[in-house]
């Protein structure tokens, strides 16, 4: 199945619920986006509330498995929202509340019933500010692992190892990994972060802005690895640099004010947007 | 900057700047006497203590029972008791108050409970340690129908639990929320967030308070008069009344005799120095986690 991009702009948005599939609005001025590739997430007519307050209207878009999606737009827009509703990360916090179907391989994630530590161990989460525990390098990966599998002393060094180097530092702290996580520089903390994230093996990365505290020599690091997960695991990163998202992402979604103006290919969003609310913000002219 | 070049500086403005400087120092000559005065007396107490108690600090201090009056001894019995007693309190009160706290700082927020709890907590936290003992001799000693050890641990629980309480929420509070929400993102549930990550982040923190929870109850009387009263031999048996360095050095030093007098200054010397290695001790653990951020 494919979802083609919403028209935000149409004025009967959000009061009716079609189908997905249905919607046809502007999706005629353009072959649709990612057409044919599997998807991993579908978000279908997404609302989000904080305390009564609307922040997402309408959300439709897919996340195509072993893709990488970038969400840009100016701040406020509800880009970290959604990214936060993806593992249910809003369930921590009383008073916010998402309405409509994310699925993740077909089952809806906003279902009551859903088991919110099971999930979030399949959708792993990297944050702006790199989290390192205050404990070891080599606890900081085992933390996750322990909680949903009983491994053998050697297969837990084995996993460390295989997130290390997945995550691109295996070779900085292979010779310090009983010293505390927080002892390493900014780029290494947040790469140890990823590497937890991968350490549980989820299906989906979420990066909230993870480059965003770091310097550019660490920026390219991670998004050299970014580049590397890719082939494993549907990846949506939120980015306030333009340059980051049109050189890391196979799709685009760019938001504005709560709303999805666009999605699609990240090499038609940035050289030809269909809306002008998109290009205004891809040249500069505001956010 | 020398005298004549701020003389200079100060003439052209004329008497404006020159009536600041005079109040500035007026002001900082008050400050500093004030500061000073306060010292004094600081001083004054622990000379006095110093110059009575350690004459009185010799090994039969540590190895002999209080004496009757005119006999030989120490205060073997009285440290005995007070340091199980305060590690009775210590044990019972550690753990309902991290236990409260935690409730305060990760379950309770924003609740109606946990803004009832903390005012409650708040005012226990203050109150005169003299109702506690009032409070756990109309509870426990009158119901056992005699003074006790136990009654005395209890007394002095009651005292651990507010400032245990009040430190863990926090030191908990302090921890970031992005921490928490990044184990979280691994699907760890609440409660090995809080023990693996909210506490390993707070320890040092959290430990400092017991030990001052400690320092607190170690030099109480009036909790203790009411409790565990006070015992001329040595007891072991915690239903039975048990001497504490705090009643002993009360009793001893109101009395006539000079060698009690003597004992009640060694006394007091040892629990000063014990407050204040307690105090040494949480300010280098407290010192410890500020840098490790």
């Amino acid at each position: 199945m494919t979802m083609t991009h919403m028209d935000a702009n149409s004025p009967t948005h959000g009061s009716h619920q079609m189908p997905p599939g249905m919607l046809a609005g502007t999706a005629a001025e353009r072959p649709i986006a990612g057409a044919g590739l599997p998807e991993k997430i579908s978000v279908r007519n997404l609302d989000f509330f904080y305390d009564g307050y609307r922040a997402l209207k309408s959300i439709s878009l897919p996340l195509y498995d072993r893709q990488v999606t970038a969400f840009i737009g100016p701040s406020g827009c509800g880009k970290s929202t959604l990214l936060r509703i993806l593992n249910r990360m809003y369930d921590l916090y009383p008073k916010q509340v998402a309405t409509g179907e994310v699925l993740l391989d077909g089952h809806n994630i906003l279902s009551p019933k859903q088991d919110l530590n099971l999930l979030r161990a399949r959708v792993g989460m990297v944050f702006q500010k790199p989290t390192p525990f205050p404990m070891s390098i080599y606890d900081n990966i085992a933390f996750g692992v322990k909680l949903y599998e009983k491994l053998s002393r050697a297969d837990m060094d084995e996993r460390v190892e295989f997130s290390l180097r997945r995550a691109a530092l295996w070779d900085e702290v292979k010779d310090k990994l009983r010293q505390n996580g927080m002892s390493l520089s900014g780029g290494q903390q947040q790469r140890l972060c990823i590497a937890r994230a991968i350490a549980v093996k989820p299906s989906v990365l979420l990066l909230d802005e993870p480059t965003s505290a770091l310097d550019p020599i660490s920026t390219a690091k991670c998004e050299e690895l970014i580049d590397e997960l890719r082939s494993d695991y549907c990846i949506a990163i939120v980015t306030h640099n333009m340059q980051q998202a049109a050189r890391i992402s196979n799709f685009t979604a760019f938001m504005y004010l709560g709303e999805l103006i666009e999605f699609g290919n990240t090499e038609e969003i940035f050289t030809n947007p269909t809306k002008e609310k998109t290009s205004e913000y891809i040249t500069g002219r505001f956010g | 900057m020398t005298m004549s070049n701020s003389a200079t500086l100060a003439t052209p403005i004329g008497g404006l700047y020159h009536r600041r400087r005079i109040a500035n120092k007026v002001a900082l000559t008050l400050a500093l006497g004030a500061a000073g005065f306060g010292l004094f007396w600081l001083v004054a107490i622990l000379w006095t203590l110093l110059y009575n108690g350690l004459s009185a600090i010799n090994l039969s201090l540590f190895t002999e029972n209080t004496p009757p009056p005119g006999g030989e001894g120490g205060l073997l019995n009285a440290i005995f008791g007070s340091v199980i007693m305060t590690t009775v309190a210590t044990l019972v009160g550690t753990p309902v108050g991290v236990m409260a706290g935690t409730y305060l700082a990760e379950f309770g927020r924003n609740t109606k409970l946990a803004e009832v709890v903390r005012f409650i907590n708040d005012v226990l936290l203050s109150a005169p340690s003299i109702m506690v003992g009032l409070f756990v001799y109309e509870v426990l000693v009158i119901r056992m129908g005699h003074f006790s050890a136990w009654a005395g641990a209890m007394a002095l629980a009651v005292l651990v639990i507010p400032v245990v309480v009040r430190t863990t929420e926090d030191m908990l509070k302090l921890v970031p929320n992005s921490l928490r929400e990044a184990a979280a993102a691994l699907g760890a549930p609440q409660w090995k967030v809080i023990t693996m990550v909210a506490y390993r982040a707070a320890r040092n923190g959290m430990i400092t308070g017991v030990l001052l929870a400690v320092a607190r109850i170690s030099g109480e009387t009036a909790p203790l008069l009411f409790t565990a009263l006070n015992n001329q031999f040595w007891s072991a048996d915690m239903n039975a009344p048990m001497a504490n360095l705090p009643v002993v050095i009360f009793q001893y030093a109101m009395s006539p005799y000079e060698d009690w007098r003597q004992l009640a200054w060694g006394g007091a010397l040892l629990i000063t120095v014990a407050i204040l290695l307690l105090n040494i001790g949480a300010r280098l653990l407290a010192g410890l986690g500020t840098t490790r951020k």
